[in-house]
């Protein structure tokens, strides 16, 4: 990057460090750390929403729709999460292929699972075998965020559908008697109030969320799991900055990070519940209108 | 091959007795239902170690947690925050690292040496990591319990001259206990899961030697159909589950067995608790 690096066997201290640490591999590393906010910005919104729809399926009048709507709740209750990731991601991608193969592929009369594979035609491969590098790390990140949507998607239903629960029923028979329709109800009054009782929840998914991130080191996407054991790892006079065994201080380094992310999501998350509190029924809201007076 | 007979190959695979090789071809279900429930031997030792363990250090944790004094109390905070703030994922991966550069030779204590290469195998490293985990996640929970303990209780035993020790081990110690209970049952629940990451994180499975997803993923691998394997391991892991349910609420039942029925605290599982 710098001049100064052009021959990197011949430098030494400050000058080496500031080198070694503007290399190519290291600005992939500093971009990894962009891929897991990445996730964590589209996750979390898609997670709230799919939360959001499990929650109001599993209140739904509807009777399979109700069912689906528990089940997918209940799916996350028991087994542990790396389960789904794993699954998932399997899953995901034949099922693509397996859409794309009744498309595109000219003989479909042969089923996909013959023997120890999972067979579709060349041209049904998601991504072509041909497609570019950014493109398979690109369809492997997609996936990941599916996956993750999807299994934090349950743990939100969850969350959102006890709090829904938890409303005051004299609230919803006041706006009932108010002569508001069960959509107005729903909306005008339900929605508002069940923030309050699931902001605590959604916190804790939100820690467990960026705690979950690492896992993306398993969904096989580069991530910074995956560039600290890269560059890490004992490097040899082949390479330009041979060094020893250093993946202890790049754990330590992505260590630092989550703690930093915790304490940040923190700060920020009990100011929005102290925000919310204000003027709702609940211990925290009178606590804060005694406070004023 | 019957089933029978891959039972007595494969029952006790993951802990080295039985046959050496894995199957490589012609999986059968009896195959994968035998090796998942062999590997679960490990999630289950992971569990339960560092759950007995962690419980001491946990309770240890929580008092120093409440002391006064910030040279007890801070450590203990900090402690705390580091093993809750970050991902268990990165902690396997850290201790991995840290207990790889002892010396290969051992340490010389005393002119004993002690030897040190044990510690990178996952039955002791993974399990200091997880004992340590569970410990701050269930002394944050024990923490909690001792802070809403009723002040009548903690009145009423000094009115009767109850203090000191006597305070803590009949009083406070008891009704701590039987406050948590519901919240440390899902941090047991949740720590047998997490034992799933073990294999996945730096510590080899020495001789393909791994737990129930070890055995999962090597068949999903193996067969590029992943609606088999992971099915069974999350049918094992549902049952270990209820197993956990069942006997954290019969020691609820006797830490309650004092309440009247009706204001008995039961335990919910609420799945809002991993790492």
């Amino acid at each position: 990057m710098f001049a100064a690096c052009a021959d990197p066997k011949a430098i030494e201290g400050l000058t080496w460090a500031t080198c070694y640490l503007t290399s190519g591999k290291h600005l992939d590393f500093y971009g990894s750390f962009i891929t897991v906010l990445l996730l964590l910005a589209i996750t979390a919104p898609v997670a709230m929403a799919l939360g959001f729809g499990g929650a109001m399926a599993a209140r739904s009048q509807i009777t399979p729709l109700r069912w689906f709507g528990k089940a997918y709740s209940a799916m996350v209750r028991g087994v542990p999460d790396i389960v789904y990731f794993l699954f998932f991601v399997i899953a995901l991608d034949q099922g693509i292929e397996y859409l794309n193969f009744l498309r595109v592929c000219p003989d479909t009369s042969l089923p996909v699972f013959r023997g120890m594979e999972f067979h579709v035609c060349p041209e049904a491969k998601v991504p072509l075998s041909t497609a570019a590098p950014f493109v398979f790390q690109a369809y492997n990140f997609g996936i990941a965020v599916i996956t993750f949507a999807i299994v934090f998607g349950a743990f939100v239903a969850n969350v959102i559908y006890g709090a829904m629960q938890a409303v005051p029923r004299a609230q919803l028979e006041t706006a009932e008697a108010y002569g508001m329709s069960q959509g107005q109800v729903f909306r005008r009054v339900l929605v508002p109030q069940m923030w309050t009782y699931a902001l605590p929840g959604l916190t804790n998914l939100w820690m467990i969320l960026i705690k979950a991130t690492p896992l993306l080191f398993l969904l096989s996407v580069k991530d910074i799991v995956y560039y600290a054991r890269e560059l890490g790892g004992t490097k040899t006079q082949a390479y330009d900055y041979p060094h020893p065994d250093w993946r202890l201080y790049y754990f330590l380094g992505l260590l630092v990070f989550y703690l930093l992310m915790t304490k940040l999501s923190e700060i920020v998350l009990s100011r929005i519940a102290n925000r919310l509190s204000k003027g709702q029924a609940t211990a925290a809201g009178e606590a804060m209108r005694k406070a004023t007076i | 091959m019957s089933c029978w007979e891959t039972f007595t190959d494969y029952a006790l695979r993951s802990i080295g007795i039985g046959a050496k090789l894995l199957p490589k071809a012609d999986f059968t279900l009896c195959q994968q239902f035998t090796l998942i429930g062999s590997g679960l031997i490990w999630n289950v030792y992971f569990g339960a170690m560092a759950l007995l363990f962690g419980f001491f250090l946990a309770n240890a944790l929580a008092l120093a947690r409440i002391a006064h004094s910030p040279w007890v109390r801070k450590p203990a905070e900090w402690f705390v925050f580091v093993f809750r703030g970050s991902p268990l994922f990165i902690q396997f991966f850290l201790a991995y690292e840290m207990l790889v550069m002892l010396p290969r030779t051992g340490i010389e204590i005393f002119g004993m040496t002690l030897t040190s290469s044990w510690l990178t195998k996952a039955w002791a490293g993974a399990l200091i990591v997880l004992f340590l985990n569970t410990a701050a996640y269930s002394a944050e929970i024990f923490y909690g319990a001792l802070r809403s303990i009723p002040k009548g209780d903690l009145e009423a035993a000094e009115a009767y001259g109850i203090t000191g020790w006597n305070k803590f081990r009949r009083i406070q110690w008891p009704t701590m206990l039987r406050l948590a209970w519901p919240s440390y049952t899902n941090e047991a629940i949740f720590l047998f899961q997490s034992t799933t990451l073990v294999f996945f994180s730096g510590f080899p499975a020495l001789s393909q030697r791994g737990d129930a997803l070890y055995y999962a993923n090597y068949f999903a691998d193996k067969t590029f159909n992943p609606f088999i394997p992971y099915p069974i391991v999350a049918m094992y892991f549902v049952l270990l589950t209820l197993g956990v349910i069942w006997l954290f609420g019969r020691l609820n039942r006797h830490l309650n067995r004092h309440l009247p029925q009706n204001i008995r605290s039961r335990i919910r599982l609420r799945p809002q608790l991993i790492r």
